[in-house]
């Protein structure tokens, strides 16, 4: 069962839809006993960094995802979901994340219109079982005004052009993040969220 | 590369897909779940559903098409059409849209534009404009449905609408509006240059060409209704014909 985590985001229901396309079980859930019996967690996420936190803290559950983190649970955060992951967001302010990776989280340059929002292409930095079957520059679709940086290059496995070079899919032992949103890209998202499950099965 | 956007927009009413002319003389076309599993394998970007009835009773059954919708594809879609309020707008995205677009009620209300962009972020509230050339090169937004000249400027507006916290613009040129006679380039370049957000032309595509020029004066997307429910744009062909006019588009879904 995978436990994606209800904590008031936006349209979670995609997700959902996409994950059953998949014959994927999931449930949603802020229970921290479900969340602890699940064999993956999916964070998702629209909407701001600061809100996200404090809804996850809120329901005490900061504690039981670095938890699940540090024993090895598989965990997938999606657009905002994957900003959570690192240590800190300048998304209006400065605010601490749940840490699980080294980075942090800011605006995207406004040379370029903010939010980046559409289709873009990914460039694989290095092979990862989650690009099996995908070559290079696949469509996907982003919607996200702040983007990560200063992260470990290593646990860059794709990114987009946009105003420079932004995170798209990031790696780290357990810990797996899309910028993008696989639920709403179309046959390659589904293609994307088929290899992850397959990764880590 | 970002790619440029092509967006059918389907007009709902009670259920059933319909397009008006100038919003009046209004036709039944088809399901919305239909037009849109053929929209997304033909390779459209992204897809809008207007709930053109809008009255309370009829909002429930708007909200069980807008989960099959999201049930049955996985592109992105907006929905806008009687959203009044942040719950109204809780509604929508929970049911499966990704984004939600605002147009009499922000007018009447612009708090609403930042409440909404707070709550769920900017990218998921889009501010549709419907503006008219009242003189020359001064257009008005109106309301309604297109029936109250608010008197408000649009491209002042456009502006407002960015700094309350909208994350992208619908420009629905309501001169142009199922003449198809092309975009209003005009109107859509002024507010494409103004903003620092993503602007999608509306109203007035005919031929491939409109959607080429619009796109090249400086829009983000480019949405179009009937020339796409009546099949006289074919989307593949037209985003093919946008690739050799070197406009970057999505295409090709092939992978394996």
């Amino acid at each position: 069962m995978i436990a994606i985590i209800d904590y008031g985001a936006g349209n979670i229901k995609s997700l959902q839809f996409a994950l059953d396309k998949l014959n994927k079980k999931s449930v949603l859930t802020t229970d921290p006993q479900v969340i602890r019996d699940s064999d993956s967690i999916i964070l998702p996420g629209v909407g701001a960094f600061k809100d996200a936190m404090d809804a996850i803290n809120g329901l005490g559950l900061t504690k039981v995802l670095q938890q699940e983190a540090a024993g090895g649970k598989p965990i997938l955060g999606i657009c905002l979901g994957m900003q959570l992951f690192y240590e800190k967001s300048y998304e209006d302010g400065d605010w601490e994340g749940l840490g699980l990776l080294k980075g942090n989280v800011s605006k995207i340059k406004d040379t370029v219109k903010v939010p980046h929002m559409g289709w873009n292409t990914i460039t694989k930095h290095k092979e990862n079982p989650l690009m099996n079957g995908l070559p290079n520059d696949v469509y996907v679709y982003f919607v996200h005004s702040y983007a990560v940086g200063s992260l470990e290059e290593d646990s860059l496995v794709g990114s987009t052009q946009y105003g420079g070079v932004v995170p798209a899919i990031v790696q780290q032992g357990n810990i797996t993040g899309m910028q993008f949103h696989p639920e709403k890209s179309g046959d390659i998202g589904i293609k994307l969220l088929k290899n992850y499950g397959e990764m880590i099965s | 590369m970002l790619a440029k956007r092509i967006v059918p927009c389907l007009d709902v009413d009670k259920g059933r897909v319909v397009k008006g002319k100038k919003f009046q003389n209004i036709r039944d076309v088809a399901a919305p779940v239909e037009l849109a599993k053929r929209y997304n394998e033909a390779g459209a970007d992204e897809l809008v559903f207007y709930d053109i009835t809008a009255s309370n009773e009829e909002r429930d059954i708007f909200l069980d098409v807008v989960e099959n919708v999201a049930k049955e594809i996985a592109i992105p879609f907006t929905v806008g059409g009687g959203i009044r309020t942040v719950e109204d707008i809780h509604k929508v995205l929970r049911s499966g849209a990704d984004k939600v677009s605002i147009n009499s009620a922000a007018v009447d209300n612009p708090q609403l534009i930042t409440d909404s962009a707070l709550k769920f972020g900017s990218q998921c509230i889009v501010l549709s404009i419907d503006a008219k050339e009242v003189a020359p090169k001064r257009w008005n937004v109106f309301t309604r449905g297109g029936r109250n000249d608010t008197g408000i400027d649009a491209i002042e507006w456009a502006k407002k609408g960015e700094q309350l916290g909208a994350g992208e613009l619908v420009i629905n040129a309501m001169d142009s509006d199922g003449e198809k006679n092309g975009y209003n380039l005009a109107l859509t370049k002024i507010i494409a240059e103004t903003v620092n957000i993503p602007v999608v032309a509306s109203g007035g595509a005919g031929t491939q060409e409109h959607f080429s020029t619009v796109l090249k004066e400086g829009a983000d997307a480019a949405l179009a209704a009937s020339v796409f429910h009546y099949g006289e744009i074919n989307i593949q062909q037209l985003k093919k014909y946008l690739q050799e006019e070197d406009i970057i588009v999505r295409r090709d879904n092939e992978w394996n």
